[in-house]
């Protein structure tokens, strides 16, 4: 899942826990689910480093992401 | 005899009508660098070999023009019938017709009237196949971890895009995809660099960018296969070319258009800070919302226990109640009650009612049961009478008479 999408489901989780109509045990295995998805957005967060990179079609349809400016 | 070796002076020196045009050009040519006319044009025709050919006309004079195949793509848009234009060129001569002739490099029409033609086109083009509709723009991603940037790798935009990304969000990585953003191989390198995003689809968003310049160097922005490039893209776009006043093609067919290159940078990447935030806003949220779900669980349960525990005490309550009637009920029958109004039931030697007269023969002993004891009895003398249907002697009657039960409770009557 990319950040993004761990993102939308965590809103989806928050969204889904505060409607009424979710059984407790339905309640606390989205609450598991939100906890691990937290997690792995939060470590994306903390491991993604900026860096400027230039995309090189290597050959027909093999894309390389290079270090090197041109 | 005097020959003059002049040539034409004489019908023996007459030139050939090629020399005399070749010679006419050169002269033109020679005499005249490229220079700018103006007119308005007509008759108008575009070959089928790419070259046009018009007059170029004002109330006394006119000129004949033509645009070679080469040139002719440089100019953005044919020109219309009656258009006043400016054209720059070279004064010659065409041999095959003998004809003055004006080749033009480039022509510009009152109020750039040239330029919005093209555009309005391309516009058409693209609108006819639902290319500019709002509906097709996506929502751009709101915390993209890698950006897309086609644009010239040393050109101003892309340092502009780097720094405000690089302040904005350390984090998000930022991807080039080199392309040409002027001169006549643009199109075709922003085509190509285009497509590389969308194959390789790696990205979250991409941006088309450019540095302001004059229209003629945003042109290729405003080439349809461009625009059709952009907006094949699978995934969101922004654009960001030149300054806040140009719009091109390009800006109506991506999801977000930016005034500037650094304009789409700031829409492309939200503060990390914020994305931080909100990271751990979701977190709260969810904690919040289970330790309520817990609570709202524990709340029902102590609820559920009361409720159980108050219908189980009405169940008793409601049985005591109907215990209660019966026996007001069994009171309400018994014979008791009426020896206690004053009453007294006949009852034989085996204890058994005796309801009837019918059921006494004189000299019988019986018993006087009353409210407050017994008397023994003998009977003196019986009268039954007839006319009264009496107790209920049938059917019971015949089987109380050997002193069973079910008299008892006809004696209360």
């Amino acid at each position: 899942m990319t950040f993004e999408e761990n993102l939308a489901r965590l809103e989806a989780i928050a969204t889904a826990l505060d409607r009424d109509d979710l059984s407790l045990e339905q309640a606390l295995a989205l609450f598991e689910e939100g906890i691990t998805k937290l997690k792995d957005a939060s470590a994306e967060l903390a491991k993604a480093e900026g860096r400027v990179r230039q995309l090189v079609e290597k050959a027909e349809g093999v894309f390389e992401v290079n270090d090197e400016r041109a | 005899m005097t020959v003059s070796l002049v040539p034409g002076a004489s019908p023996e020196t007459a030139l050939a009508i090629a020399d005399l045009t070749s010679a006419a050009k050169d002269v033109l040519e020679g005499a005249f660098p490229p220079l700018w006319v103006k007119g308005e044009v007509t008759n108008f025709t575009a070959h089928r070999n790419g070259h046009w050919y018009f007059t170029l006309r004002d109330r006394t004079a006119q000129l004949s023009c033509v645009v070679w195949a080469r040139d002719v793509r440089r100019i953005p848009a044919p020109p219309d019938e009656g258009m006043q234009v400016m054209a720059r060129g070279q004064l010659s001569v065409y041999a095959a017709r003998g004809q003055m002739q004006f080749m033009i490099s480039a022509m510009e029409a009152e109020g750039e009237g040239l330029w919005r033609k093209q555009f309005e086109l391309t516009r058409a083009a693209l609108e006819k196949d639902g290319l500019l509709d709002p509906a097709r723009r996506r929502a751009l991603p709101r915390f993209p971890r890698r950006v897309a940037v086609v644009t010239s790798p040393d050109g101003a935009a892309l340092h502009d895009i780097v720094s405000v990304i690089t302040r904005r969000n350390a984090k998000v990585e930022i991807v080039v995809v080199p392309a040409a953003v002027q001169g006549e191989t643009a199109p075709e390198s922003l085509v190509a660099a285009l497509d590389r995003v969308a194959r390789w689809r790696d990205a979250d968003v991409l941006i088309v960018a450019r540095g302001g310049g004059s229209r003629e160097d945003l042109w290729a922005f405003n080439d349809e296969r461009v625009a059709r490039a952009i907006a094949a893209c699978p995934i969101p776009t922004i654009s960001g070319i030149g300054h806040e006043v140009d719009v091109t093609i390009a800006d109506l067919v991506v999801d977000h258009r930016a005034a500037t290159p650094s304009a789409a940078a700031e829409a492309a990447v939200p503060v990390l800070a914020e994305v931080t935030a909100t990271v751990r806003a979701l977190g709260e949220a969810i904690r919040a919302a289970a330790v309520l779900r817990v609570r709202d669980a524990s709340r029902e349960l102590r609820r559920l226990a009361r409720d159980l525990a108050l219908r189980s005490e009405r169940a008793v309550e409601r049985r005591r109640a109907r215990l209660q009637e019966v026996a007001a009920r069994l009171e309400a029958l018994s014979p008791l009650a009426t020896l206690a109004r004053g009453y007294a039931v006949a009852l034989s030697a085996t204890g058994c009612a005796l309801p009837s007269a019918a059921l006494f023969r004189p000299g019988m002993p019986f018993a006087l049961e009353l409210r407050d004891g017994r008397v023994h009895a003998t009977a003196d003398e019986v009268h039954v009478r007839r006319s009264t249907p009496g107790p209920p002697r049938s059917p019971e009657a015949p089987r109380a008479a050997p002193g069973a039960a079910p008299g008892a409770p006809g004696s209360a009557r």
